[in-house]
């Protein structure tokens, strides 16, 4: 897919007139990215691409590449700011391996992505030129040796004088450069002009006319430069979708389903990387009567959800690793008193501060088990964008009708990712009823729980005869303090089996590819698309494996070990640190093992194997496609039928 | 608060007595002074004639905690420190609830103390009594911030270090502080007016109540029970007003303005004699429920305007557009 031009094509660059002839080659699916330094705008351009990709009909993911810090040093090698977008002719579930393609706006932030192993070896890179001729003579030099490294290693190196072509239309071309890089991708992916010009209409709206004329002209600018100076053209056969889609990210998404869930506060506490969901929520909740309550740390944001939730609705509170950790007194005493509560954790790197903005599955444990005691939960894990929002309305309803805490875990993956979904239609029935004031039978308890069940309805302040005191401390049917190790047992029953009854209700998830064969593979969370894909190449190799995506992690639906049961081997593929069976002093005794490898063995008495991979980064369905390839060799394949 | 509906259908007002406020047998120590504040503010729900369902009392942990389980309304008996976030939440959600807050000097100056300067910004009206004993009481015995320097406890045996925090400076040093008071357990005419005045004080009124602990520092307000001149009487027409009674057994007073708020801060430094009324009042500071309801109702109406708002703004319709050389 690389068959583009080297930098030794750059120095006999093609004439006009032929490069107006050149062969347009059409692919199955590229992967993109605009990188530069922070503010330089090329996450916009990336997103923009994106947006008209989906428009003309095409699959794509997005992913944001944001560096860790807020202002990085300029071209440093960490710094890289931008977007990644696979396109593809089909549906496009993850975002891919590496990248086909890149439009840098300096050669530092390139190398950045080339340690990350990030860029397909041989790829093609558009690169800003204008550093060559810098009069501070190190950067010219670092930028000449880095091209010739670049160059050396294969890569097809194409210098761009972006900045000069800008200033031709601009005074300052910080400011538009990134504009000019979309006409070119225009160009070379044979995109729908008019269709870029409707996107920059649509971004710069807000803005004066003006604004918009010169992004404008420099789209036109870029477009006509690569067709003029580029000998090569893409296309990605596209299907227009016959119904509305909404391309947005995972936080956008779960902050629409608050929105959708009927919910009327979320109070949380600023962390990276939930926090843009809450800075969403905070522009549009107030329009529907709702609010965002930024409260003065992640206990007291947590108290007041459950306060919020104890006096009416259920409230939604939304955080990460280490925010998550800080609640878990307050959502033992929600377990305790049952009080409904939606908790959101975009889980990130860790333990501790570990890498706020990278990707990682390493809080499920942390979610069933948190909080001391047996305070149990619902968790579930959205697997895609529109997961985020669906997950949220039924993390409500259940929170309402189990009067439970319900853990929703998305990852920093899907936070900053985007992928079109279907535009939701809006049902009545995803909000919350109103909060009940009817008068509460006289001498009825608190907390009757139902001997099957558990479950026992919830009075609210302002329900007449139904005053009472909820308490975190053992209570028995009436919140009276109780220390009576019978009536301790009791409460701590119905507790327990609120999550065998919501079990009951839960369908066996489906197995994707075949119902039996060599190898199943369990996933949870952002890794869904992703291993899918690999099943699918897998399969098309003649490999027998299939895959089982779990959306609730506790409690765990029915269907699972009768499914293991048909594979010869079982393994999970997460985003999260387990041992290698590699290392000199791991072994059968000692080996930790992934959370949900761990939790399937423990559940069900099955030899389930694991891998992981802990980079800060979605894995990647080429990783996942050699791991089980490396597994499933006759040499390798020891293991019996479970 | 009452909404056209709960007008229409609640035409006969009931009245309460104060058996409709109590619940239980306090478990608290004989001479504790918790029995002193809940016997007050029971009488100022019968007062008030307050609607017991639409009464929450939160509290967090220690025996000052345990207030809500006594009485016969809603209650929150919630986590160590934790009262106020829990009680805000309660507010914002339901502004037409009578909301308390029952807490310690560990619960809310130690535990809880980022949550209390945060109260007082947030400025939600509800009261909130600190039941400041100057000792861990439930846990046994160890120094609280409060403590004055030298306390003998299980973890201070050989006295205390530091010198005791004044939770009145610390409260009108906050800004946005719209009510502060300082009452003890022992006066209970004061206490009661100084519970009435803070119940009708629009925003987060602050009640300081210095109480005995019989149990583990039963000598320590002696001197000043032994002494009513080392109590100062804080009165003013916008304050507490003196009953000839009280003027006669405290003969130590002072015309405090609770308007001035510089005043307020030197009264509130002095620790004996004890001041004891209405430091500072400003009923024009915002409520935050007030500031942060903009009035929007959430009828599903507007949740699906607002929602279908949203999803325009990030649709991609199906196109009709072709693409070049396609």
């Amino acid at each position: 897919m690389n068959d583009t031009t080297t930098l030794q094509s750059v120095k006999n660059a093609p004439h006009p007139a032929a490069a107006r002839r050149k062969p347009v080659i059409t692919l199955k699916e590229h992967i993109v990215e605009i990188i530069s330094d922070s503010g330089e705008g090329a996450q916009r351009c990336g997103q923009s691409l994106g947006s008209i990709a989906a428009r003309m009909g095409n699959g794509i993911w997005t992913v944001e590449i944001i560096p860790a810090e807020i202002r990085p040093p300029a071209r440093s090698v960490a710094g890289a700011s931008g977007n990644r977008i696979r396109i593809g002719a089909g549906y496009i579930t993850n975002g891919g391996d590496e990248t086909d393609l890149v439009i840098a706006f300096n050669e530092q932030v390139l190398l950045g992505r080339v340690r990350d192993r990030e860029l397909k070896p041989g790829c093609t890179i558009l690169l800003e030129s204008m550093w060559r001729d810098n009069s501070d003579p190190k950067i010219s030099a670092a930028y000449a040796e880095t091209c010739d490294k670049l160059v050396a290693a294969g890569y097809k190196v194409r210098e761009v004088p972006m900045e000069r072509e800008c200033l031709t239309l601009v005074n300052d071309a910080r400011r538009g450069k990134n504009m000019f890089a979309l006409g070119m991708l225009c160009s070379i992916y044979s995109l729908d002009l008019a269709l870029a010009r409707e996107q920059i209409a649509l971004t710069f709206g807000k803005k004066a006319q003006s604004v918009v004329d010169t992004n404008v002209r420099l789209l036109d600018a870029g477009f006509q430069w690569a067709e003029d100076n580029l000998d090569f053209k893409y296309r990605i056969p596209a299907t227009r979708s016959t119904v509305p889609q909404i391309v947005v990210n995972g936080n956008t998404a779960l902050a629409l389903g608050v929105l959708a869930s009927g919910m009327e506060i979320c109070a949380m506490y600023p962390i990276t990387p939930a926090t843009s969901a809450s800075h969403y929520l905070s522009e549009v909740f107030e329009k529907v009567g709702g609010l965002v309550h930024q409260a003065e740390d992640e206990i007291a944001a947590c108290a007041f959800a459950i306060g919020s939730s104890y006096a009416g609705k259920c409230a939604v509170t939304i955080t990460s690793g280490p925010g998550y950790s800080l609640k878990q007194e307050g959502l033992g005493l929600a377990v305790m008193a049952e009080i409904p509560l939606v908790v959101v954790n975009v889980q990130r790197g860790g333990p501790s501060t570990g890498q706020p903005t990278k990707a990682e599955q390493g809080d499920l444990f942390a979610a069933m088990f948190g909080s001391h005691g047996d305070a149990p939960k619902v968790v579930m894990a959205a697997s895609t964008i529109e997961d985020c929002f669906y997950s949220i309305i039924t993390a409500r309803k259940i929170a309402e009708t189990f009067n439970m805490v319900v853990v929703v875990l998305t990852d920093a993956g899907l936070a900053t990712s985007q992928q079109p979904f279907p535009r939701p239609q809006f049902s009545e029935s995803w909000l919350a009823p109103p909060i009940d004031q009817s008068p509460v039978p006289a001498g009825a308890k608190a907390y009757d729980w139902d001997k099957a069940t558990g479950l026992a309805r919830r009075f609210a302040p302002g329900q007449a005869n139904g005053m009472h005191t909820v308490t975190g401390l053992a209570h028995d049917r009436l919140s009276h303090v109780a220390y009576d190790p019978d009536v301790n047992e009791e409460g701590l029953r119905a507790r327990s089996l609120k999550l065998a009854a919501l079990q009951k209700t839960l369908k066996a998830p489906p197995v994707f590819g075949k119902d039996s064969g060599d190898l199943l593979v369990i996933g949870w969370g952002s890794t869904k698309g992703a291993i899918e894909e690999t099943v699918e190449t897998l399969n098309a190799e003649g490999l027998k494996v299939s895959s089982m995506h779990l959306r609730f992690l506790q409690p765990l639906p029915p269907g699972i070990k009768a499914a293991m049961q048909r594979f010869k081997q079982v393994m999970t593929i997460e985003n999260n640190w387990s041992d290698s069976p590699q290392d000199e002093i791991i072994d059968e005794n000692n080996r930790r093992y992934s959370a949900l490898a761990m939790l399937l063995r423990a559940r069900y008495l099955v030899d389930v194997d694991c891998w992981t991979e802990v980079r800060g980064q979605p894995i990647k369905p080429g990783t996942m496609c050699r791991v089980i390839r490396e597994k499933l060799k006759p040499a390798n394949n020891k293991a019996t039928q479970s | 608060m009452n909404t056209a509906t709960e007008c229409l259908l609640r035409m006969v007002e009931e009245h309460h007595e104060l058996e409709d406020y109590q619940s239980g047998v306090p478990r608290w120590c004989t001479g504790c002074g918790d029995n002193a504040i809940l016997s007050a503010v029971q009488r100022l729900c019968r007062d008030e004639n307050l609607r017991p369902e639409k009464t929450v009392f939160v509290s967090g942990i220690g025996c000052s905690s345990r207030f809500p389980h006594y009485m016969r309304t809603y209650g929150f008996h919630g986590i160590h420190g934790r009262a106020l976030p829990i009680a805000e939440g309660v507010k914002m959600t339901r502004p037409d609830l009578h909301v308390f807050v029952n807490t310690g000097d560990g619960d809310c100056c130690s535990i809880g103390a980022a949550h209390w300067i945060h109260a007082v910004r947030y400025n939600m009206n509800m009261t909130l009594m600190l039941h400041d004993n100057q000792i861990y009481g439930l846990t046994k015995m160890q120094a609280s911030p409060t403590s004055p320097l030298g306390t003998k406890s299980n973890t201070t045996p050989r006295g205390s270090y530091l010198d005791a925090l004044n939770p009145l400076t610390v409260t009108l040093g906050v800004q946005n502080v719209s009510f502060v008071a300082q009452v003890v357990d022992w006066i209970p005419e004061v206490l009661h007016a100084v519970v009435k005045a803070a119940f009708h004080h629009k925003g987060f009124s602050f009640i300081r109540i210095i109480q005995r602990c019989p149990e583990w520092l039963p000598r320590l307000f002696e001197p000043w029970l032994h002494d009513t001149g080392r109590i100062l009487l804080l009165h003013h027409e916008q304050g507490l007003q003196l009953s000839a009674g009280l003027a006669k057994t405290y003969p130590n007073q002072q015309l405090h303005d609770p308007s001035n708020i510089h005043r307020a801060r030197e009264v509130a430094s002095g620790t004996d004699p004890i001041p004891v009324g209405i430091l500072y009042r400003n009923p024009e500071v915002p409520c935050y429920e007030e500031t942060r309801h903009a009035g929007q109702l959430h009828t599903p109406e507007y949740v699906r305007a607002g929602l279908e708002a949203e999803f325009d703004k990030f649709t991609v319709w199906p196109q009709e557009a072709t693409r070049p050389g396609a």
